[in-house]
């Protein structure tokens, strides 16, 4: 392809003397005393909950509640422990057919104290894009899994193959109306971090 | 001379209550930017790491992009290569066209309305849909971005709300921003489900793993890449940077220079497309590589697209986007412009009080200010752009300064004119700098006459008067 | 120790006293004033327009003046920065521009940096707000600054609040540009002006009697503004609030 060898050889005639790059530094910087208090501090910031539900049994009550406060019809649930749902991903044949679901509830591989981020390896799932268009999402992740900074996330992350994966930091949220904080632009209303153990 | 930034400032800035108005919503997203990066300690080793990150990749560029292509590939995306806006075009077309595609959702990307993106689709018959809620704004009343992050900050809800009557039916004199955004999400919500592609900027390429990283807070990147089976993403050649861990540390810059958040809500990663579905990714060129080969301003190339130099200018914040006449307004579109097109901004360098605010909140510490400047020198080192007048009135100052003799004499000639002209004359509408000003008093004596006297009159040391 | 007086060409001949008050001050804290008088102006005017070749006879020029000083001290940040910062592209390898680089202060980083002073005798009993003049701040750190995450320090601010009695008042925006830029205050006028009317207002809003900084060009600007509009502000560059201070 011309246009390829053309850049790639205008980008190389182009090319500045050779900088060094620099290492990130190895684990985090910043070590938190008690990384789900900070946790929580960060998912409230960026305009979330977190929730505490150390046992299987609270884990499920407390989806029930989310889902019965926030008059969840449609539910999905990716997190078996949370309970069943009442939609079932594997049998949605059409992403489209989501539209209607009201809450997703699914699984954070870890989640960032800093940023209040929780990594939903969304890739995995039979329909990525639940995460984004459900009215409502609940997060589950272990307490054990939360990291300090994005450093240490990023070292947690691999790409080998194929894959889709996200940092999903509270509600879906716009101020592009005169800076006026608007909280459920395109995706989800609501952003509930439930953590477990 | 043609008009450029100053007539357009000009303008936006008569209307002072729309300026402090402008002015103090930019002046709070700074503010914002000052509270998150108060909040790390490490914020200034974290600026100079990523403009080594930066500088590092600019120094093999070519061989980060072939690492890109061949992971990405390995990982099912198609990689295109595009010389200039035209051939990005054509290309984006192209994947389109090949599938008779006519509906297309668009998340934020300055690279495509440098390229003209949207025009070149729209006159072949798609329709193209800019979902983030600032460009969909600017879309439906007919005008450009003013902000790279902020597309509507120039507008008032009102304004908002009378656009969204007109065009989705919204009811009159709604305004409240609340209100109007659920009304776009209930539009937009229509569109992503009926998309047959969407089209993603890149804020981040990873060399190591092949992907493509898009940050959004809406969530309009997600919605239009997981629905359609087709995702194109379109990139500069100077998104990519070799490793993941490089992004611990852009990915912690970003949101808190550009909107004062820790994170956008949303930070996608990109490897392959979706099961059955297409990822291409679109790298151009644009005149990136001539700017590569400019020894001078090849540090503008690190640019993340962040928008705080905006945000902190405070010329920017009282003559809004527009006055630029640039795809990218502020400090850092006034030192791409002139690469892009040398005649046609020639007032841009000069749109600026050489404050040094800008450098000082680039998350990549490009040095703007002294860039601005080097804009200036070459600007008047070349041909044409400065007018006949301005060099003439440098001339002569310059050679008043280089003597003594004329040195004076031309300061005592101010000073008189300064003392003895009529006020109408000397205010009259020759002098811009009397408009709103008074001019500086005349003293009779120099420091030099004052000094000698006072040397004359034995005083050495201490004492008062 | 022996202080050669770098004095701004729009000093000179427009705010002599700024110039008087630097000596006095300098004097006062046991220094020997000495003011070559064959010097013009630092070249800034052009050189910040891009006219680099009108600008470089000036820094010869500069070198000629001042080479062989221990000290050169200049009531202004911004020529001081020009000499300090945008004279290597000017001057071709002149092996005279280390030494006079490394000896060019502006006056409050001569008067703390070097003389070491960190309380000023004298008294001030007013309000007064400190402009922060861009090319000090931001090209010579005078201070911190509001944008960068480094420990707070502010080399005339510290001086100023060590005088009896003085107040600085609290300002909204504490180190926002004037507006002032060179030729950008008449390229630019509307966008210049505007700039420097909301200066005014915060320093009127925090409660300013007097505003001060170290660059006579910002305060020339302000002060033209607020003449204009009847602002009840005096305009005292730092070197005039000091001499006054310390008699």
């Amino acid at each position: 392809m011309a246009s390829r060898e053309e850049i790639l050889a205008a980008l190389r005639a182009a090319a500045p003397p050779a900088e060094p790059l620099p290492s990130a530094p190895a684990g985090a910087r910043t070590r938190y005393g008690d990384p789900v208090a900070r946790l929580a501090e960060a998912v409230q910031a960026v305009g979330g909950a977190l929730v505490r539900a150390p046992t299987p049994l609270d884990l499920a009550r407390e989806t029930a509640e989310l889902a019965a406060r926030l008059g969840a019809r449609q539910v999905v649930s990716e997190v078996p422990e949370a309970g069943a749902g009442t939609l079932r991903l594997a049998e949605v044949a059409d992403p489209h057919d989501l539209a209607g679901v009201d809450l997703a509830v699914l699984p954070g591989a870890f989640a960032v104290a800093e940023t209040g981020a929780v990594w939903v390896a969304a890739g995995q799932l039979r329909h990525r894009g639940v995460f984004v268009v459900a009215e409502h999402l609940a997060l589950v992740v272990r307490a054990g899994a939360v990291v300090n900074d994005m450093h240490e996330a990023y070292a947690r992350l691999r790409f080998g193959g194929p894959g889709f994966g996200v940092f999903i930091a509270g509600p879906s949220k716009t101020a592009d109306i005169e800076q006026a904080l608007v909280i459920g632009a395109h995706g989800p209303r609501s952003c509930t971090v439930l953590v477990t153990g | 001379m043609r008009e450029g930034h100053a007539e357009r400032a000009a303008r936006f800035a008569a209307d002072e209550g729309r300026a402090r108005w402008h002015d103090g919503a930019l002046w709070a997203v700074r503010q914002k930017r000052d509270r998150l990066a108060e909040e790390l300690p490490e914020w200034e080793e974290l600026r100079e790491r990523a403009a080594q990150i930066k500088a590092h990749t600019r120094a093999r560029l070519a061989d980060y992009l072939e690492e890109f292509e061949r992971e990405a590939t390995a990982r099912g995306a198609v990689v295109h290569w595009a010389r200039d806006a035209e051939e990005h075009n054509r290309i984006v077309h192209q994947i389109l066209a090949l599938k008779a595609i006519r509906r297309l959702v668009k998340s934020k990307s300055m690279l495509t309305e440098e390229c003209g993106l949207n025009a070149f689709l729209e006159a072949r018959g798609i329709e193209v849909v800019d979902t983030d809620l600032g460009e969909r704004i600017v879309q439906l009343a007919g005008e450009p971005p003013s902000h790279i992050v902020l597309p509507a900050i120039h507008k008032r809800r009102e304004e908002v709300g009378a656009l969204f009557h007109r065009t989705l039916g919204t009811e009159a004199g709604l305004s409240d921003p609340t209100a109007l955004t659920a009304a776009a999400r209930r539009h937009l919500r229509e569109r992503f489900l009926r998309a047959e592609a969407g089209l993603t900027g890149v804020n981040f390429a990873v060399a190591e793993t092949g992907g493509v990283v898009v940050c959004t807070n809406e969530g309009n990147a997600d919605m239009g890449t997981s629905f359609p089976r087709i995702h194109i993403a379109c990139m500069g050649v100077e998104k990519v940077v070799p490793r993941l861990e490089d992004l611990g540390v852009l990915v912690r810059l970003l949101a808190r220079s550009a909107t004062g958040q820790p994170i956008t809500t949303y930070t996608s990663h990109f490897h392959g497309p979706l099961p059955g579905g297409e990822l291409h990714v679109v790298i151009v060129d644009n005149g990136r590589a001539r700017l590569l080969a400019d020894p001078a301003f090849r540090g503008a190339l690190a640019c993340i697209r962040c928008g705080a130099c905006m945000n902190t200018c405070p010329v920017f914040r009282r003559s809004g986007g527009h006055s630029y006449g640039f795809t990218i307004p502020g400090p850092i579109g006034s030192v791409l412009a002139p690469a892009w097109d040398p005649l046609a901004h020639t007032s841009l360098p000069f749109a600026s009080s050489l404050c040094g605010s800008c450098d000082d909140v680039c998350p990549v510490r490009i040095p703007l200010h002294d860039l601005l400047l080097e804009r200036r020198r070459q600007l008047v080192a070349g041909p044409g752009s400065i007018s006949p007048g301005k060099r003439l009135a440098m001339l002569l100052l310059g050679l008043a300064l280089r003597s003594r003799a004329r040195y004076q004499a031309s300061g005592w000639l101010l000073r008189f004119a300064l003392r003895h002209l009529p006020r109408w004359l000397l205010y009259g509408p020759w002098n811009p700098w009397g408009r709103q000003r008074e001019l500086p008093p005349a003293p009779p004596a120099t420091f030099r006459e004052a000094w000698r006297a006072r040397q004359g009159q034995g005083r050495k040391g201490g004492g008062g008067g | 120790m022996r202080v050669a007086l770098f004095i701004p060409c729009y000093v000179d001949q427009l705010y002599p006293g700024v110039g008087l008050a630097t000596a006095r001050v300098l004097e006062r804290l046991g220094c020997e004033v000495v003011y070559p008088e064959d010097q013009t102006c630092c070249g800034q005017p052009m050189a910040n327009a891009g006219f680099a070749a009108q600008a470089a006879p000036l820094a010869r020029r500069f070198l000629d003046v001042f080479s062989g000083f221990e000290a050169v001290v200049c009531p202004s940040g911004s020529c001081t920065s020009m000499v300090r910062n945008h004279y290597h592209g000017l001057l071709a390898g002149d092996p005279r521009y280390g030494a006079v680089r490394a000896a060019t202060y502006e006056l409050c980083e001569f008067v703390a940096d070097v003389l070491g002073v960190e309380r000023l005798p004298g008294r001030f009993r007013r309000r007064v707000g400190l402009h922060q003049s861009c090319h000090g701040l931001r090209e010579l750190r005078l201070a911190a600054g509001s944008e960068r995450r480094v420990a707070p320090f502010d080399k005339v601010a510290s001086l100023l609040r060590s005088l009896e009695g003085l107040e600085l008042v609290s300002l909204s925006r504490p180190d926002e540009c004037c507006g002032f830029g060179g030729t950008f205050a008449v390229a630019e006028e509307a966008v210049s002006c505007l700039m420097g009317r909301d200066r005014i207002a915060d320093h009127l809003r925090a409660g300013a009697e007097v505003v001060t900084g170290t660059d006579v060009s910002c305060l020339m600007h302000l002060g033209g503004l607020a003449r204009r509009a009847g602002a009840p502000l005096a305009f005292l560059h730092v070197a005039e609030v000091m001499a006054e201070a310390m008699g």
